[in-house]
């Protein structure tokens, strides 16, 4: 079973949000990861860019296929995740902590509606489990 | 510098690792060379455009330049020096005639009368003609230079149809299976179409209702591989052929895998509108890798008017000529076709080797080739489904997808199992294709390999299996009889280094 930790939000494209205030953190998640497989190539925008809601922000490459990431909200980009580009590999391991993304502040926090809950989550991906990673 | 040394399959041993070839630019000395081009000779060239300086060329006596070339052969890994189970690519021997054949061709131009190349059109026309008899279609072009821009010209193709019965504007979608190869939504996204995909079934067929439910007005065609590439022949291929010709839409066949259908089943009896043909994979042609090429588009009647010109038409009196460019009479207009996707023939020194090895096998040993393929596939499948998982347990054709779920968990993935083959002396298989199965790997051994090999590739996969389950580390630190160990193929594919610099 994947994870799906209460109090993140939800994209449908499999990326998740933590928000605190006005400063969400954002990665993929543990479904999009198992998905994927082994993750060797992150690609992600630099701090100062500004990334638009459903809009691909960036790349996520396994050994099995290369993946667009879609931001799951809008803003401008305060931090990307340095270690995680260094280390794709903790996508996999840790896709909610270690291997998380982006810091962005938000743009809209209206946006955050948009998104799913980690139950409306959970059954999303029950729906689309075995549909493959892409 | 010794010449290559097989790998040995117990590594733990003292292996001869064979070394890396330098660069002809390290091998290289000043004033050492061979053969220099003549003040004299470039005399001819008006001062302007002469170079000041000389150029920056490595120099070097001919042996070593040879040498250098037959040591990069020697580390190279090919059909000719051992099994190439590379699922998907259909990696058969390619015979050495086709080569000599093609030869007799090398001097043509490709805007060359057609009354000086008689032969030449004579041999595309029955080339046509025996892919459309293989096929069960009606027409074919030559002219696609690849698999995908074989796909793209039937994209094309299926634009132009719908575009003519005046439902272009909408009919833009394509639909795929999950298990497709990665081309078809490729292809369908080039040619400007949305890309649907539905799943497979339990039995790794398109699901039935799935495909029912995607299908609709919008609907432009649907992109099938058979058999398809879990290995498995399409059970309701018939019915998924009605079902999106009832909603109005095409049927493309990927030809990756015609191997295993030659001489079993003809694509244009199963329903599909047109085929395309890798004739790379199932008629012995080089692999591409970046070299020319050849991918015929096969298509039934109601599809010819829209496919690329010139056509070649063969006259009562045995001769031949292009449609378009008679030099005795007016050109055809192109009509409905969709134009040029590469000049008159394609890339023809390829084509020339398919025809080749179809004539050299003739009918019967086309049929013996793709029976041999699925013999061979389910022989190995049979060695090998104790000791892995079998994606979806059925009755493969030509090829068969293992998944190495099993090996994962002991701490060994699909990954390091295909670099511990290195070790044994094989190719690895493909892996993680397709998409849908977990940790796969996916083996074509081809009709081309005895029963010999066979058993030795199996018995190295197996043995790979229990290492995994012992010491799964020594498999992880594969392969240790290469050159090169793990390549950084993400850095490879990022940051090329394409040009030499001295340091």
């Amino acid at each position: 079973m994947s994870s799906v930790p209460a109090g993140l939000k939800y994209s449908k494209e499999h990326e998740w949000v933590r928000l605190d205030g006005d400063v969400a953190t954002l990665g993929i998640t543990h479904f999009a990861q198992e998905q994927l497989g082994d993750v060797v190539f992150v690609e992600l925008p630099e701090k100062g860019a500004t990334v638009r809601q459903f809009a691909s922000l960036g790349v996520v490459e396994s050994v099995k296929a290369a993946s667009d990431i879609y931001s799951p909200v809008s803003g401008e980009v305060l931090e990307r995740n340095v270690k995680v580009i260094e280390k794709p590999e903790l996508v996999n391991s840790s896709p909610y902590e270690e291997g998380w993304m982006l810091k962005v502040r938000l743009a809209d926090r209206g946006e955050v509606q948009q998104l799913l809950s980690a139950d409306d989550y959970r059954a999303h991906i029950g729906e689309t489990a075995g549909s493959g990673g892409d | 510098m010794t010449p290559r040394t097989r790998a040995i399959p117990d590594v733990g041993a003292a292996t001869p690792v064979p070394a890396l070839e330098p660069l002809l630019f390290e091998l290289a000395r000043p004033g050492r060379g061979g053969g220099h081009v003549r003040t004299s000779e470039t005399a001819e060239i008006p001062e302007a455009f002469r170079r000041r300086a000389p150029l920056r060329l490595p120099e070097l006596a001919e042996p070593q330049v040879v040498r250098h070339y037959t040591h990069l052969a020697q580390l190279n890994y090919s059909v000719d020096t051992g099994m190439y189970p590379l699922g998907s690519c259909t990696m058969k021997y390619n015979p050495k005639v086709n080569d000599r054949t093609a030869s007799l061709f090398a001097d043509l131009h490709p805007r060359q009368s057609y009354r000086t190349t008689q032969g030449v059109l004579a041999l595309a026309y029955e080339l046509e003609r025996m892919l459309a008899k293989i096929t069960g279609m009606d027409f074919v072009t030559l002219q696609p230079q690849a698999g995908a821009q074989s796909e793209f010209t039937a994209l094309l193709v299926f634009k132009a149809y719908h575009a003519g019965r005046g439902e272009g504007a909408r009919r833009r979608r394509i639909i795929v299976p999950d298990s497709a190869h990665g081309t078809n939504p490729a292809s369908a996204a080039m040619c400007g179409y949305d890309v649907t995909t539905v799943k497979s079934d339990a039995r790794g067929n398109v699901d039935l209702e799935a495909l029912r439910a995607a299908l609709g007005p919008d609907v432009a065609g649907f992109m099938l591989t058979n058999p398809n590439t879990l290995g498995l022949f399409e059970e309701r291929v018939r019915e998924v052929c009605d079902a999106v010709h009832a909603a109005g839409g095409l049927v493309y066949g990927d030809g990756a895998n015609m191997n295993a259908l030659l001489g079993v089943a003809r694509p244009g009896d199963l329903g599909f509108d047109c085929v395309h043909i890798n004739v790379h994979k199932t008629f012995s042609t080089p692999h591409g890798a970046g070299g020319p090429g050849a991918g015929p588009l096969c298509v039934k009647a109601h599809l010819r008017p829209f496919l690329p010109k010139p056509w070649i038409v063969k006259e009562g009196d045995g001769s031949y000529h292009y449609d378009t460019s008679r030099e005795d009479r007016e050109p055809e207009p192109l009509g409905d076709s969709i134009g040029t996707i590469k000049q008159r023939l394609g890339n023809f020194g390829v084509l020339v080797r398919a025809y080749t090895y179809m004539r050299t096998l003739g009918d019967e040993g086309l049929v013996e080739t793709g029976r041999d393929a699925i013999l061979a596939a389910n022989y190995l499948l049979a060695l090998l489904r104790e000791r892995y998982d079998v994606a979806y347990d059925r009755t493969p054709m030509h090829e068969f997808v293992l998944s190495a779920s099993r090996q994962k968990k002991q701490g060994a993935s699909a990954l390091d199992l295909a670099k511990a083959l290195i070790d044994e002396g094989f190719h690895p298989p493909t892996v993680y294709f397709p998409l849908i199965v977990p940790e796969a790997m996916m083996i074509e051994p081809t009709e081309t390999e005895p029963k010999e090999t066979l058993d030795a590739f199996a018995a190295a996969l197996n043995r790979l299996a229990e290492r995994v389950a012992t010491d799964p580390a020594a498999v992880r630190e594969t392969p240790r009889g290469a050159p090169l160990r793990r390549l950084d193929e993400v850095g490879a594919a990022r940051r090329p280094v394409l040009r030499y610099r001295a340091s």
